[in-house]
């Protein structure tokens, strides 16, 4: 059967795509269209590390199927800092020390932004639960949960 | 001349942004399956279904014929390597055992042993070729519980492993690889003077390191023959050591790139894929790239042992610890080497203690071969020991910090395994303990406190590094050992107070193996303690050559000429007769002073101090379903001088969190078939962020007097006391000792139920 | 292997009937993408059901009855204040499947057809007296939830046949329902036991009606009519919630598996058909 020839919107871009019916979002994401901030750590939903967008709606890439995404918006962490102005959770990430090997990072970063769209006001245990998704070996996830915090205040004050 | 750390802007010891934080949190940083090559081929590994087999036959032919398959190896591609040990983090290895681990040779020793692996023009096709090789596999007994393995007449997994370290030399081969022993004084005098004993059995299993990031490897050799290799490793030295090994290569003609690495652990201190993407891409003559999937990164790749320790130890009734015995088993997986040496060696490290005996056995069965893991071999026996501390602490009405406090090691203590300690902080971080609001706050009914003191060695090594001054004065640091968590911020700190330069003109990167000269890996947490002393090294180098430069261009003797406070000045009567000459002012004029300003600093590190914690824990035990919610954790570690604060903190925090899952429940499950019932993150339960409160962090800084700045390694010990302060926990909230980790719900409710601990 | 994504309830159902390999309905995909990928399956057809607006839809009912979507996600059963106010304990079932980014694209329809007795959404679809409306070659046809499943990925569904929707009855007053997991971690695994409560009070508060419904412990998701016999006529004092913790505990058949034993599993389930009613009373009582 021949590949699908799928147009769809990544970070604002359009772009169009072949892909097998087999191919994950996170397979055309990496391997097709060379956005490589979006990783594999499990590729069953279990890890988080491949979070993106999809309309808006936090998923994992390796559970979506590249044929599914035509005509749809796809955010993933390439698109988060606006031109050399970083997003304040990437600031915070930066300035809290809330990463350590960085492997999870993207996919914590795009979490707590669709969070924080969501509530601009979390507490302690609902970032906790919103990120639970989202695996990291290295943190202990106490600086990361102080970075979406602390982000979470720059956003508000706008 | 030239001084350290004399010139004043102080990074050292501050927050400063990591030099490689923006491409870490945009995306862009590279991590090791994020590198491709044109023309590349995808390479898959077969894996033994069986848990013990030996192999009679491999066919590939089918696999061969199959359109788009360039390559398929099996163990006639690899040379057979004779018997050698070689160390590999603070483990051993065998080149023996490397080439039958990475394919199998005789016999499967595991179940997701690789057995062959091909390299296709896609991945679609690479796996439909695994399913056309036919291997011809003899079935063989298997055993897997560590105790059962060294009963006689259990299924043998080796013909020619005989137990070292026992006299007379046994004449049948066994399970057992060795036997190994430590003795201080006189246990059985230190026992009779005893007036409290406490003996117990503990059991932990086996936990894997976790790391998030899969083993990747991305190979390429020439016809020529030089190959080239970029990988996820914390080594890229030792991979290249490994690699030429196993191909048979020059190590000249081998360049390994190692890629940011997404966690490692002790775990990518080996190799598994390299070898292979290497045989596959010489064979293909193209390059290959392979990466694990989750389930592989279980079943094949390290996780440290799961063991059985014996503990007896004695105290006087004031609570002095007389003796201590311990019999520690360790499994080692399908070959031989397991963490029982460190962990026999750190048992009763942290006590002051006149007698001492401490017995520790490497045993293999059909699991795969363990690797290092945070503070190997620790946490084990270390968890037995603090449970029974805890013990003789509650049977002598004893708090458990005093008691901890009466028998810490200290200055010139000597330790059971063999030196005398120099200034070390365990007092100091039981005191600190001791002050904090949590031990201080009341618990609830089926709560519980525990509290557990750590003890790891850690090392330095072989480190290389060069600090290149560019002609715009900014500075290229160069290090050889893979930044896993901050190392790079933690250097750039030490080279710009070094040579008085703003912290953003350093820009720190890990170079290749042909950058550098050897380096040895990032474990053992010596990347910071060894890189900050080379960088310490290499700068001096510049300081004293600006110095000479400086004599030349102000026609100064040396003695009128020093490098005070980050600058070249003019000293004593000649202090007025020239303007003192930053980095940045000779850089300028490099050309004409006599060419590039480099400073290269080569070093074996000594004087790696041990590095000691204690850790407070506050949980709930749900009584109808035994699930235990960690409420509130403290660390207090000394960390000598800690570099970078903020990365500190995360090490004790991360260590801390990884310790609540290996005492809770990671565990490796395995069915009677002898087959892992759990290779993924929904059933090995690591932490997620929902199950962990808030880790608070105390920095103790002792200084570690060996080092420049009083550096100690602190990323292993934070793992080593989580398990004992957890039991220890778990006691005080329902008076029942847990010796057997994990403490998942089934465990701790049975346990409720037979001792009528329950709430109604 | 195939993909289509068919508009319509009957084009959807013709291609499955007509395919020759093994065809797979994909709604959120959590499962069967993760199945996929480790060879446990292999079709040769997938049909995904998103683009059939009939799977989409929640909408509430003139006689005060609900309509769900077989494709509907967890996240947007949460975002449906009024569903959530009437019955929380399907919603919150609903959103104990996977973490946040699950919850973006996992469904009913999906958790169901999966085929384990584990699934979180289906004891409190039991529990609800959820009615299945399955679409196939022959039309349409209804079946309670609890028949849908036989045992572990065994469904009562024919050739061609699929979820399109579900039904959950109109509700009385001073109704509500509930749903508890065991699970080791607070997220992100495999519910060890499951249960779901729904239950009516009168204005004594005295329990008039009762559905119990466990998962984990047997091969299929059990309806324990004994469980909710214990409970009604009784405003769930100590004696009524030893009755239950009792008849739930008789029902189980568990197996012992790496996520829990049979003796854990028995003991936990009427820990947790207790916990679970008491909740659905106190939600009741509020309703």
């Amino acid at each position: 059967m021949a590949k699908h020839h799928i147009e769809t919107t990544v970070n604002g871009d359009a772009v169009e795509f072949l892909c097998e019916t087999e191919e994950t979002l996170l397979d055309v994401l990496r391997d097709t269209l060379h956005l490589t901030g979006s990783k594999e750590g499990c590729a069953s939903g279990d890890c988080g590390a491949c979070s993106v967008t999809l309309d808006g709606r936090l998923v994992c890439a390796c559970l979506v199927l590249g044929c599914e995404v035509g005509g749809r918006r796809i955010e993933t962490i390439e698109g988060m800092a606006e031109g050399e102005a970083l997003h304040p959770l990437q600031t915070k990430f930066l300035e809290h020390a809330a990463l350590q090997c960085g492997i999870c990072t993207p996919g914590f970063l795009v979490a707590s932004r669709a969070l924080l769209e969501r509530n601009p006001n979390p507490s302690e245990t609902e970032i906790r639960y919103w990120l639970a998704g989202n695996l990291c070996r290295c943190t202990g996830y106490d600086k990361i949960v102080t970075a979406v915090k602390d982000a979470a205040v720059v956003m508000r004050k706008g | 001349m030239a001084e350290n750390g004399t010139n004043g802007h102080g990074y050292v010891g501050t927050r400063t942004i990591r030099p490689d934080g923006v491409d870490k949190v945009t995306g862009r940083a590279r991590f090791g399956a994020d590198f491709n090559l044109p023309g590349q081929l995808i390479g898959r590994v077969l894996r033994s279904p069986h848990p013990h087999a030996r192999i009679v036959a491999i066919d590939t032919s089918k696999a061969e014929a199959l359109p788009g398959v360039k390559a398929v190896i099996t163990r006639d591609d690899f040379a057979d390597q004779p018997s050698e040990f070689i160390p590999a983090g603070e483990m051993m290895m065998n080149y023996k055992d490397v080439v039958r681990n990475v394919l199998a040779r005789e016999k499967a020793l595991y179940e997701g042993h690789a057995v062959a692996a091909v390299a296709a023009t896609s991945a679609a096709i690479a796996r439909r070729a695994l399913k056309l090789i036919d291997v011809t596999y003899e079935v063989l007994p298997h055993v897997i519980d560590v105790v059962e393995a060294m009963r006689p007449g259990a299924p043998l997994l080796h013909d020619d492993l005989f137990t070292a370290g026992v006299e007379p030399k046994p004449d049948k081969p066994s399970n057992i690889a060795k036997r190994v022993e430590i003795t201080l004084g006189d246990v059985d005098a230190g026992f009779a003077k005893a007036d409290v004993i406490v003996e117990r059995e503990f059991k932990t299993a086996p936990v894997h390191q976790g790391y998030i990031e899969p083993h990747a490897a991305l190979a390429t050799v020439s016809e020529d023959g030089t190959a080239e290799l970029w990988c996820c490793t914390q080594g890229h030295y030792i991979v290249r050591a490994h690699c030429a090994r196993l191909l048979g290569l020059d190590i000249a003609k081998i360049r390994v790139t190692a890629s940011e690495i997404g966690g490692g652990f002790g775990g990518k201190t080996v190799v598994y894929l390299e070898p292979l993407a290497l045989a596959l891409s010489r064979k293909a003559k193209r390059p290959v790239k392979m990466v694990m999937s989750r389930e592989e990164v279980f079943k094949a790749s390290g996780p440290t042992s799961g063991a059985t320790v014996r503990v007896k130890m004695g105290a006087t009734k004031d609570g002095k610890f007389v003796a201590g015995f311990a019999e520690l088993k360790y499994q080692a997986g399908a070959f031989q080497g397991s963490p029982v040496q460190p962990g026999v060696m750190c048992a009763y490290a942290p006590y002051d203690m006149e007698n001492v005996k401490v017995i520790g056995y490497d045993v293999v069965s059909n699991r795969p071969k363990v690797a290092a893991y945070r503070a190997p071999g620790a946490p084990i026996s270390e968890f037995a020991v603090e449970s029974v501390v805890d013990e003789i602490a509650k049977k002598l009405g004893l708090d458990p910090i005093e008691l901890r406090m009466m028998n810490a090691a200290r200055e010139g203590t000597k330790a059971a395994y063999g030196p005398k300690f120099g200034p070390i902080g365990l007092e100091e971080t039981l005191n600190s303990i001791k002050k904090t609001e949590h031990w201080n706050t009341p618990l609830r009914k089926w709560q519980g406190r525990g509290v557990a003191s750590g003890f790891w060695f850690n090392i330095g090594g072989e480190t290389c590094v060069s600090l290149t001054v560019n002609e715009d004065g900014t500075v290229s640091l160069m290090a050889g050992t893979p930044d896993i968590g901050g190392l790079r911020a933690s250097l750039a700190a030490v080279a710009a107070d070094e040579l008085g330069v703003e912290y953003d003109k350093v820009r720190p990167i890990i170079g290749d193996t042909g950058s550098l000269g050897f380096n040895f890996l990032t474990g053992g947490s010596r990347s910071a303690f060894s890189g900050s002393m080379a960088i310490v090294e290499a700068a001096k180098q510049i300081k004293a050559d600006c110095c000479a430069r400086a004599c030349k261009l102000w026609d100064l003797k040396p003695e009128q000429v020093a490098w005070e406070r980050g600058r070249v000045r003019p000293i004593g009567d000649a202090a007025d007769k020239a303007k003192p000459m930053s980095i940045a002012d000779f850089a300028k004029v490099a050309g004409k002073t006599g060419g590039p300003i480099v400073g290269y600093g080569r070093l074996n590190a000594q004087g790696a101090g041990p590095s000691l914690g204690t850790h407070l824990v506050d949980l709930e035990v749900d009584p109808e379903t035994g699930r235990v919610t960690i409420l509130r954790y403290t660390v207090a570690q000394d960390a000598g001088k800690a570099l970078h604060p903020a990365y500190v903190e995360g090490q004790f925090q991360g260590g801390a969190v990884q310790g609540i899952g290996w005492a809770l429940n990671e565990e490796y499950v395995y069915g009677d078939d002898g087959k892992l019932q759990n290779a993924g993150f929904l059933d090995y339960r690591m932490p997620v962020a929902s199950d962990v409160p808030m880790i608070d962090a105390i920095l103790v800084e002792v200084a570690n007097p060996k080092h420049p700045y009083g550096v100690r390694g602190v990323g292993e010990t934070p793992i080593v006391p989580p398990l004992g302060a957890i039991a220890n926990a778990m006691e005080n909230a329902t008076g029942i000792r847990f010796t057997e980790l994990p403490m998942s719900p089934p465990k701790v409710l049975k346990a409720l139920r037979e001792k009528g601990v329950t709430a109604k | 292997m195939r993909y289509e994504a068919p508009e319509t309830v009957e084009r959807a159902s013709a291609l499955l009937a007509d395919s020759a390999g093994e065809a797979r309905i994909l709604a959120g995909g959590t499962d069967l993408l993760v199945q996929m990928r480790s060879d446990i399956v292999d079709p040769a057809l997938i049909v995904d059901i998103k683009r059939i607006a009939e799977t989409r839809w929640i909408t509430e009912e003139p006689g005060g009855g609900w309509r769900i979507g077989a494709a509907v996600t967890g996240a947007e059963l949460k975002e449906h204040a009024r569903l959530k106010q009437v019955w929380p304990g399907v919603v919150e079932a609903a959103n104990l499947i996977g973490s946040t980014q699950v919850q973006g694209r996992a469904t009913l329809g999906g958790n169901l057809c999966n085929g384990s007795p584990a699934a979180d959404s289906v004891p409190a679809l039991i529990a609800a007296g959820a009615v299945a409306t399955l679409a196939g070659p022959q039309g349409r046809r209804d079946l309670p939830v609890e028949d849908v499943m036989l045992g572990p990925r065994k469904l009562a569904l024919g050739k061609g046949e699929f979820v399109v929707s579900f039904g959950l009855p109109p509700r009385p007053p001073r109704s509500s329902d509930a749903y508890l997991r065991f699970i080791p971690r607070t997220e992100m695994d495999i519910a060890v036991v499951g249960a779901g409560v729904s239950l009516t009070v009168d204005a004594s508060g005295t329990i008039t009606e009762a559905r119990v419904s466990l998962g984990a412990v047997a091969p299929r998701v059990l309806l324990v009519r004994e469980a909710a016999a214990a409970i009604v006529g009784s405003r769930l004092d100590r004696v009524a919630q030893d009755r239950l913790e009792a008849a739930a505990r008789a029902a189980c058949t568990p197996i012992d598996d790496k996520r829990g034993t049979v003796e854990f599993r028995i003991q936990i389930a009427g820990v947790l058909a207790r916990r679970t009613a008491l909740i659905a009373l106190d939600r009741a009582r509020t309703q």
